[in-house]
């Protein structure tokens, strides 16, 4: 596939299937989660696990990519792994994080009754929330992986996380719900009654009727009525969270930081995995993604000098040929120098370098490529 | 490869206001930089603008003022100008900020916008260029004061919305710069981000940048390479084979991108070379600035 020599890179990829449950894949956007993920999920389906994956906003190339003409939809779909004429023993499903459909289920889990079901949800308060309070796409997500790994159909799951400013959103997500619900405009609305929480009328409250003024006050009465109709559900939103955050530091579950190899990319993946090695759960693997190869064993400063000497002997074709080689010998070298700090923090044995392929990932095959690429096992899938 | 804009930074710099959006990954950072060094360099009052609180842009930028804005920061400016000192004394100090913006969603983003306005409003530049939202963000950013007119009908934040819709709408004002890659997936994604910006906020599309091609020196023919490593050893001869190939083949795929976005978005490409190195220094983004300025001068 790549022009470049070197074996394919096995970094200890293997235990993270192997070893695992849950596999987070983590890294700031652009850097190839979605494709990461989904080749774990493609590489587990092909070593006898029934893997799913899930993924954010994904692109429509990886629906593509999995043989889903239609997209991935919200509830797991097979894919047909068939095809290849290599059978396979495991199963791979793939799914895509639907946020709001999947608070409109914690709200029913945790609902008293039907028509406190239909008061919050009929609440425009809470259709806005439910897609865009900040953090809620991470718990949601964190919300969904707590699912699926209760589903008896599934014994792996994969996740994409969001792509978020702070890479650990997603650790801390299960708690912003609960921090929500401590919130001091929750506690200022709600007053402790002989039955229960009471929601108290919003004149009385000087503070509310400032807010009103500056967002108007049909957006306030609509945020009053969501915390009246939510009023009773706190504890099991509380536990869920608990549950949630339980399983995402368990043995079982592994992280996965994808980085390409760009400064930017990398800074964002070590500061990651320092903050995973600071809350004690660690790097099971890291990932760099389109890699330049390498052509040849000589340093690109070898191949300027054979593009001097050709030049010099007034072959000018050698000569371009050579500087190619040197171009292409420049950007790996800087690219290794780039990558050595998550080597560091990572582990060499752990540290996948996935080389830039001649042609973008867009369908099953190329995602076996890059399995194969990543676990080394022979040209042919077995 | 289709046609370049003939007068890249003219194309660019044609409205007061540039937003630079795209998905994660694909540069928007390095084409902000190299927009706001080039326009410096033929003279303009430039200001650059970040919004994801990272100070990526003024290390990028030495010479050319930059100013990050963040939304609590806004919003508590906002208030205290326009007769709400308490108000925002009372929800700094309650952390109800974040409430507010919860109940109002694109609160915070219709504040940012607000905030850029006023910039532009001032007459002290005459070019701001915003880093766009981070990756994905860039259509609610901008939709967000269509969604909080709907929502919201009165006080003092709607009158803030409705303010941004009317730079949004003024294309003498404000213009959108889409950056993307020579690839698939980037080429999907930029149209498909194209058609949703026209079609739901209704702003000034400029050029769309391609960022990181690769304008190399050409390499010989077919022939000509295999003549030129006739007499070398094989091993040598297959280094420099291989190499050239991947380059063919890399170099193909990007002008099949580029040939299917001129098909599949008719609005004028600018290119940006892609430099040999893993991270962009001040020094990169002067290189890049260049090259706009001087196909400006040669046309």
């Amino acid at each position: 596939m790549t022009a470049g020599d070197e074996p394919p890179v096995d970094a200890g990829a293997p235990d993270v299937i192997d070893a695992s449950t849950v596999i987070v894949c983590c890294g700031s956007g652009g850097v190839g989660k979605t494709t990461t993920a989904a080749v774990l999920g493609l590489e587990a389906a092909r070593r006898g696990r029934r893997a799913v994956v899930v993924t954010i906003d994904p692109a429509r190339r990886l629906a593509d990519a999995l043989g889903l003409a239609g997209g991935l939809a919200a509830e797991p779909q097979r894919i047909d792994l068939d095809g290849s004429g290599t059978p396979v023993d495991g199963e791979l499903w793939a799914m895509m994080l639907d946020t709001a459909a999947t608070f409109d289920g914690l709200v029913q889990r945790y609902a008293d009754d039907e028509l406190q079901v239909q008061r919050i949800l009929e609440n425009p308060f809470y259709r806005n929330i439910a897609g865009a309070l900040s953090g809620t796409q991470e718990y949601m997500a964190a919300e969904t992986l707590h699912a699926l790994h209760a589903d008896d159909r599934f014994d792996l799951v994969v996740v994409d996380t969001p792509p978020s400013r702070n890479a650990l959103d997603f650790l801390e997500a299960p708690g912003v719900l609960a921090r929500f619900l401590d919130h001091r405009l929750f506690r200022l609305l709600m007053l402790p009654t002989k039955g229960g929480l009471k929601v108290i009328g919003t004149a009385a409250q000087p503070l509310l009727r400032a807010i009103g003024k500056v967002v108007g006050s049909d957006v306030l009465a609509d945020a009053v009525a969501f915390f009246q109709a939510f009023a009773g559900m706190e504890t099991g939103f509380r536990e869920r969270a608990d549950e949630v955050i339980a399983l995402i530091r368990a043995d079982e579950t592994s992280f996965v930081v994808v980085a390409s190899p760009r400064h930017d990319t990398i800074d964002e993946a070590v500061w990651f995995a320092e903050q995973l090695v600071d809350q004690g759960v660690g790097v099971t693997a890291a990932v760099v993604n389109r890699a330049h190869p390498t052509f040849g064993t000589g340093s690109s400063e070898e191949a300027s000098v054979a593009a001097r000497a050709a030049r010099v002997a007034g072959d000018g074709d050698l000569a371009a040929l050579w500087d190619n080689v040197a171009g292409l010998r420049t950007l790996h070298e800087r690219e290794q120098a780039v990558m050595a700090p998550l080597e560091v923090i990572a582990g060499a044995d752990r540290l996948a370098v996935l080389p830039l392929l001649e042609r973008d990932v867009h369908d099953l095959d190329g995602l076996r490529g890059i399995a194969r690429h990543l676990f080394d096992h022979g040209p042919v899938g077995g | 490869m289709p046609p370049e804009s003939e007068y890249p930074l003219q194309s660019l710099t044609a409205a007061r206001v540039v937003v630079v959006a795209g998905k994660g990954g694909v540069g928007k950072t390095t084409v902000t930089a190299v927009i706001a060094h080039a326009a410096s360099s033929a003279g303009e009052r430039v200001l650059a603008v970040e919004l994801d609180g990272k100070p990526t842009l003024s290390a990028l930028l030495p010479d050319v003022e930059v100013l990050a804005i963040s939304a609590p920061e806004a919003l508590d400016e906002y208030l205290r100008e326009h007769g709400f000192a308490r108000i925002a004394k009372r929800l700094n100090r309650t952390g109800v900020i974040d409430m507010v913006g919860t109940a109002a969603p694109g609160i915070d983003d219709i504040v940012v916008l607000g905030k850029i306005k006023q910039l532009e409003r001032s007459g002290e530049w005459d070019l701001i260029v915003v880093d766009g939202p981070a990756a994905g963000h860039a259509i609610t950013f901008l939709t967000a004061a269509a969604g909080l007119a709907d929502a919201v009908r009165g006080g003092p934040v709607r009158a803030q919305a409705d303010e941004v819709l009317e730079l949004l709408h003024d294309s003498d004002r404000c213009q959108v710069v889409l950056v993307t890659l020579p690839e698939t997936t980037p080429v999907n994604e930029v149209v498909e981000t194209a058609f949703a910006l026209e079609d739901v906020v209704g702003v000034q599309l400029g050029p769309i940048v391609v960022n990181g091609v690769d304008i190399g020196a050409p390499l010989p023919s077919d022939a000509d390479t295999s003549e030129a490593v006739a007499d070398l050893p094989p091993d040598t001869a297959d280094v420099l084979l291989e190499a050239a190939a991947f380059r063919r083949s890399r170099r193909a795929m990007e002008t099949e991108e580029l040939t299917r976005l001129d098909r599949e978005l008719p609005l004028p490409q600018i290119r940006l070379a892609a430099l040999p190195v893993a991270g962009l220094s001040p020094d990169d983004v002067e290189t890049l600035a260049a090259g706009l300025l001087h196909r400006t001068a040669a046309s």
